[in-house]
C-alpha cells in the first residue's frame, strides 16, 4: 500500500479531531460515530493492523475507511508536520486497497459501477450535462474567456441545477464573459480520486482534458469546490493545461459591475467555507469579498470558519454513498445548529453538495424558520432585485 | 463474548454507540504507550449519566467488568480491559454546563475536553482560564483529573486534582452521588467544609468509580503575559535555583527542562518560568522580583537568562503545545511514554542523573524535566523516552528502560504518576500495610462485584 511507511508513525495524539481553536470536534466521521476508530489516528493503526495481520478487511473496516469525507481537518491540524500532508493520501491508498481487495461498501461499489458506466454519478447521458442551462438563456462555450463546468451535482440534480441557473445569471449581470460547456464531458472524478479508484479517476480526467482540448478551452469556472481541486491540481499531472478558476473568484473583481437595492433590511449571513475552496485549495475570501460588497449584508462568522470550517460531510464520494447518515450528530446537522448559534439568518455556501447537504440538515432539524440555506449567488440575486 | 452483552448495551445506548466488532476491539485493547494489549469484550459511548449506571448496573449484573476511558491518552495503560469485559468511551459526555465567573469555577460533564473549555472560556469569559496540561487539547479533564494531573498553572494552584470543587459519579453499584459543596448545595465552589469524599475517586485508576461531572476552579487569565528561561549547568544547584524562585510567589509555571536535542540545549539545565500580570507594569514587577530571586547565580557567572526573541517566546508560550506530541516521531515510530515520578524537589539533581544514566544504558532517546507542583511543595518529574512502533527491539528498549526508571524513581522516595499495573505492585510493595488493606476494604464497600477496572491497584 503506497505511503504504509507513515502508518505506525501516527502517536494518536487526537490533534487531527479538533479544529485548531478546539471548540468541538471537526473530523466529520468521528463526530458521527465517535469511536476512536473513525478517527484519523484510528485509521492510521486499523490499517497498520491489517497490513500486519492483526486485523482482517471485512465491512465495517470498510465503511471506517470509506466515511473519510477527505475534508481535509486532519492535514490541516495534525501536530507531525514531517507527515501530516500525506494523511489523506494514505487513507485514498488505504481505500484503492480495499477496492482492490473487493471489501468496499456496497454504496461504493454501486457509485463508482454507474460513473464507470455512464461518466457520470446519476447514470444520465452525458449529452445532457448543458440541459441545466438550455432555455435559460445562458450561453454556451464558444470563444469567451471563460469556460463553465457544472459537475455531476450542477448537472443532474434538480437542486443543482437550479443553483447553476442562479450563478450563470449573476455572472452575466456582472459581466463575466463566459459560456456554458457542452460536449461531451463525464465527472470531474474528484471523489472518484479520494474514494481510491485511480484508473477510473485518470480515465475521466483524460475525457475531460481533451475534450476541452478539442474546444479550445483556456480557462475553467466550476461551480463545484470538487471540481475545482480536481482540475487545478490533479489535471495538469495528465495533460490538462487549463487555468481553473472557482466562479466567486471571478465573480468577486466583477462584483463592482452590480447594482444592488438599498431599501432592503439588514441580513446577518455565515458563509460556511467548503472544504475544497478552503482547506483544499486555500481560498478563504473570494466568497466573503462577495458577500462584503452587497449593502445589507452583515457577515457574521460561526465558531468553525476558514482552516478550522467543519465539512458538510458531503466529501469523498459521501453525498452519494451516505455513510455519514442516521445519527443526532451528522456533521451536517451539527452544522446547521453551529450557523444558528452565531446569530446568521443565513447560512450562505459555494458548493452545490453543501447546498444540499446543508438544507436537508435544517429541514431535520425542524429550523426552516430560523435558518435558511441559500448558494451564495442566490442571495446576492435578492440583493439585486430578482 | 458474554452471550447477549452486546444486545443489551444496545438498549441502553442505541446501537450506533457500541460495538463488539474486531476494529473496535483491537484499537480499544491498548493505548500510545508500551503496555500490552488487553482486548474488551465491548465498546460502549454512553450521553447521560442515567446510561452510564445502566451500564454499571449490568456489568454487576453479569459480573462482567468496566473501564472508565476519556481520551485514552494516559501511555501507561490504565484504560487496558486487564480482565475483559466493558469499556466506556465517555467522550460523548462533553458539555461546559456552567461556569461561575464570580466564585471562579466551571461544571463540566466527565467527557468534556481540556481544548473545548479553553475555547468555550476564550469566547464567552475571556477574563478566565483553567489549568491546560501538557496533554493534547483532546484530553478530557475527568481523566487528567482522576489520576492527579498537572498543567500550567500548577504553580499556583497545585496538582490538577487540588483544583477539583466536586463531583458527580455513578458508583460501582449503579448509585449516583456528589461529592463537595454540589451535594449539599446548588453551588459546586468546593469540597469544604464537608468530609472529603472526593478523595475515594482520585488516584484508583477508575476502580472506585465513574466520574460524569466535576467542578473545577479557574483562574485569572491576564491581558500581558511573559516567559523567562533560567539556564544553568550544574544539577546540584537546581533544589536551591526552584526553591528561590518559587518562593517570590508571582509565576504560575515552573517546568525545568533537560535534553540533548537541539544542540544548543544540550548539557544545560533549563527552567521555564511562565508568568502574567494585569498591566505592564505589574509584569515588570514580577520580571524583577523572579530575576532578583536568583541574582545571586547571575552574580556568580554560574548560570543566568536565556535572550528569548519574542517569536520563540510566543512559542513557549503556547497552551497546549503541540511540539510535546511532535517527541513521539523522533524516531520516525509514533510512539513516546514517560515515567512521571511525584518526588520532593531535592531529589532534582540524582533523578537527572539517574534519567541519563538509564538512556545511555538502554540506548534510548530521551527527554527530561519537571513540573513544580505548588509553591515550590512538590514535582513531578518525568523521564519520557522516545521509540519506533514499528521496531519490536526499540520498543523493548523503551519498556526496559522504563522499568528501570520507575524502580530508581521508587528507590530515591519518589512515586511514580498514574503507574501502570506492574508498577502499582512495585508502588504496593513499598506502601505501608494497613494503608492498603484500608484500600481493600474501601473497594470492597464499594465495588462489591469487583467489576470496576479490575487488575489495577491489586498484588
Amino acid at each position: 500500500m503506497e505511503h504504509e511507511e507513515i502508518l505506525h508513525r501516527c502517536f494518536r495524539c487526537g490533534y487531527c479531531k479538533l479544529p485548531g481553536n478546539y471548540v468541538d470536534i471537526n473530523c466529520p466521521s468521528y463526530l458521527a460515530f465517535r469511536f476512536e476508530t473513525y478517527a484519523p489516528g484510528g485509521r492510521m493503526w486499523l490499517l497498520r493492523a491489517w497490513l500486519d495481520g492483526k486485523v482482517a478487511a471485512g465491512p465495517r473496516f470498510a465503511d471506517i475507511l470509506f466515511s473519510c469525507v477527505a475534508c481535509g481537518n486532519c492535514v490541516a491540524h495534525c501536530a507531525f508536520p514531517e507527515f501530516k500532508d500525506r494523511l489523506l493520501l494514505a487513507f485514498t491508498a488505504g481505500k484503492e486497497a480495499f477496492l482492490d481487495e473487493g471489501v468496499a461498501p456496497p454504496m461504493v461499489r454501486d457509485l463508482l459501477t454507474k460513473i464507470q458506466n455512464h461518466g457520470n454519478a446519476y447514470g444520465k447521458p452525458g449529452k445532457q450535462r448543458s440541459g441545466w442551462a438550455e432555455g435559460a438563456d445562458i450561453p454556451l462555450f464558444s470563444d469567451q474567456e471563460y469556460a463553465f463546468f457544472a459537475d455531476d451535482v450542477t448537472a443532474y440534480d434538480p437542486r443543482g441545477q437550479e443553483i447553476a441557473r442562479s450563478v450563470a445569471r449573476l455572472l452575466q449581470l456582472a459581466g463575466v464573459n463566459f459560456g456554458v460547456l457542452s460536449g461531451d464531458f463525464r465527472s470531474d472524478g474528484n471523489d472518484v480520486r479520494s474514494l481510491g479508484e485511480t484508473a477510473l479517476f485518470e480515465d475521466l480526467a483524460a475525457h475531460n482534458i481533451k475534450e476541452m482540448n478539442r474546444l479550445g478551452v483556456q480557462k475553467i469556472l466550476t461551480l463545484s469546490p470538487h471540481s475545482l481541486n480536481a482540475m487545478k491540481n490533479d489535471y495538469p499531472g495528465l495533460g490538462g493545461k487549463q487555468q481553473v478558476f472557482h466562479y466567486t473568484q471571478a465573480l468577486a473583481f466583477a462584483m463592482k459591475n452590480l447594482k444592488f437595492k438599498t431599501d432592503l433590511p439588514e441580513i446577518r449571513v455565515a458563509f460556511h467555507d467548503p472544504c475544497y475552496l478552503g482547506r483544499h485549495n486555500t481560498d478563504y475570501e473570494s466568497a466573503r469579498m462577495i458577500l462584503r460588497a452587497v449593502p445589507g449584508m452583515k457577515l457574521v462568522e460561526m465558531d468553525r470558519n476558514r482552516k478550522n470550517a467543519l465539512c458538510c460531510g458531503g466529501g469523498g464520494g459521501n453525498f452519494f454513498t451516505d455513510l455519514l447518515s442516521g445519527g443526532d450528530d451528522t456533521p451536517a446537522r451539527v452544522r446547521v445548529r453551529e450557523a444558528v448559534a452565531s446569530g446568521a439568518l443565513v447560512l450562505a455556501v459555494a458548493c452545490p453538495i453543501c447546498a444540499v447537504m446543508l438544507e436537508d440538515a435544517v429541514k431535520v432539524e425542524n429550523l426552516e424558520k430560523t435558518l435558511r440555506v441559500c448558494e451564495l449567488s442566490e442571495i446576492v440575486m435578492e440583493r439585486i432585485g430578482f | 463474548m458474554i452471550s447477549g452483552l452486546i444486545q443489551r448495551l444496545e438498549k441502553i445506548v442505541g446501537s450506533r454507540f457500541v460495538s463488539g466488532a474486531a476494529e473496535e476491539l483491537y484499537l480499544y485493547s491498548m493505548d500510545p504507550g508500551t503496555m500490552p494489549q488487553a482486548y474488551p469484550d465491548a465498546v460502549a459511548l454512553p450521553k447521560t449519566v442515567e446510561e452510564v449506571a445502566q451500564i454499571v448496573r449490568l456489568a454487576g449484573e453479569l459480573k462482567v467488568p468496566v473501564v472508565p476511558m476519556g481520551a485514552g491518552l494516559v501511555l501507561s495503560g490504565l484504560t487496558r480491559a486487564l480482565r475483559g469485559g466493558i469499556i466506556l468511551d465517555m467522550k460523548r459526555m462533553n458539555r461546559i454546563i456552567a461556569v461561575n465567573p464570580m466564585s471562579r469555577y466551571a461544571v463540566v460533564e466527565g467527557g468534556a475536553s481540556q481544548g473545548m473549555l479553553q475555547a468555550f472560556l476564550k469566547k464567552h469569559h475571556p477574563s478566565l482560564k483553567h489549568s491546560m496540561p501538557d496533554a493534547p487539547p483532546i484530553a478530557t479533564m475527568a481523566g487528567n483529573m482522576c489520576i492527579h494531573g498537572s498543567g500550567h498553572l500548577s504553580l499556583l494552584g497545585g496538582s490538577h486534582s487540588d483544583m477539583l470543587t466536586g463531583m458527580e459519579v455513578v458508583l460501582p453499584t449503579g448509585e449516583i452521588i456528589r461529592t463537595g459543596s454540589c451535594s449539599v448545595s446548588p453551588d459546586w465552589f468546593g469540597r469544604s467544609p464537608l468530609p472529603d469524599l472526593s478523595g475515594l475517586f482520585l488516584g484508583w485508576a477508575g476502580t472506585t468509580g465513574i466520574v460524569t461531572k466535576l467542578g473545577i476552579k479557574l483562574f485569572p487569565n491576564y491581558a500581558f503575559n511573559d516567559m523567562l528561561i533560567f539556564v544553568c549547568e550544574d544539577a546540584d544547584a537546581m533544589p536551591d535555583v526552584i526553591s528561590r524562585l518559587t518562593g517570590v510567589q508571582v509565576a504560575e509555571d515552573m517546568t525545568p527542562w533537560m535534553t540533548p536535542k537541539p544542540d544548543w540545549a544540550k548539557g544545560f539545565l533549563h527552567i521555564n518560568i511562565a508568568f502574567g500580570a494585569h498591566s505592564k507594569k505589574e509584569l515588570t514587577f514580577k520580571r524583577n522580583l523572579l530575576q532578583a530571586s536568583v541574582r545571586h547565580y547571575i552574580d556568580q557567572k554560574t548560570a543566568g537568562f536565556l535572550p528569548l526573541p519574542p517569536t520563540q517566546k510566543g512559542r513557549f508560550l503556547k497552551v497546549p503545545s503541540p511540539d510535546l506530541a511532535r517527541f513521539a516521531d523522533l524516531r520516525r515510530g509514533g510512539g513516546f511514554e514517560y515515567v512521571g515520578a511525584m518526588m520532593a524537589i531535592e531529589h532534582f539533581p540524582e533523578a537527572y542523573r539517574a534519567g541519563l544514566a538509564i538512556a545511555e544504558k538502554f540506548q534510548v532517546s530521551y527527554s527530561l524535566g519537571a513540573r513544580i507542583i505548588g509553591a515550590g511543595h512538590a514535582m513531578m518529574f518525568f523521564f519520557a523516552y522516545a521509540f519506533n512502533r514499528a521496531d519490536d527491539d526499540d520498543v523493548r528498549r523503551a519498556s526496559l528502560a522504563l522499568e528501570a526508571t520507575n524502580e530508581a524513581a521508587i528507590n530515591m522516595g519518589g512515586i511514580p504518576w498514574k503507574a501502570e499495573m506492574p508498577v502499582q505492585r512495585q508502588i504496593i510493595e513499598r506502601m505501608d500495610p494497613e494503608t492498603f488493606a484500608l484500600m481493600g476494604r474501601i473497594r470492597s464497600v464499594l465495588d462489591p462485584n469487583g467489576i470496576m477496572n479490575p487488575g489495577n491497584w491489586e498484588k
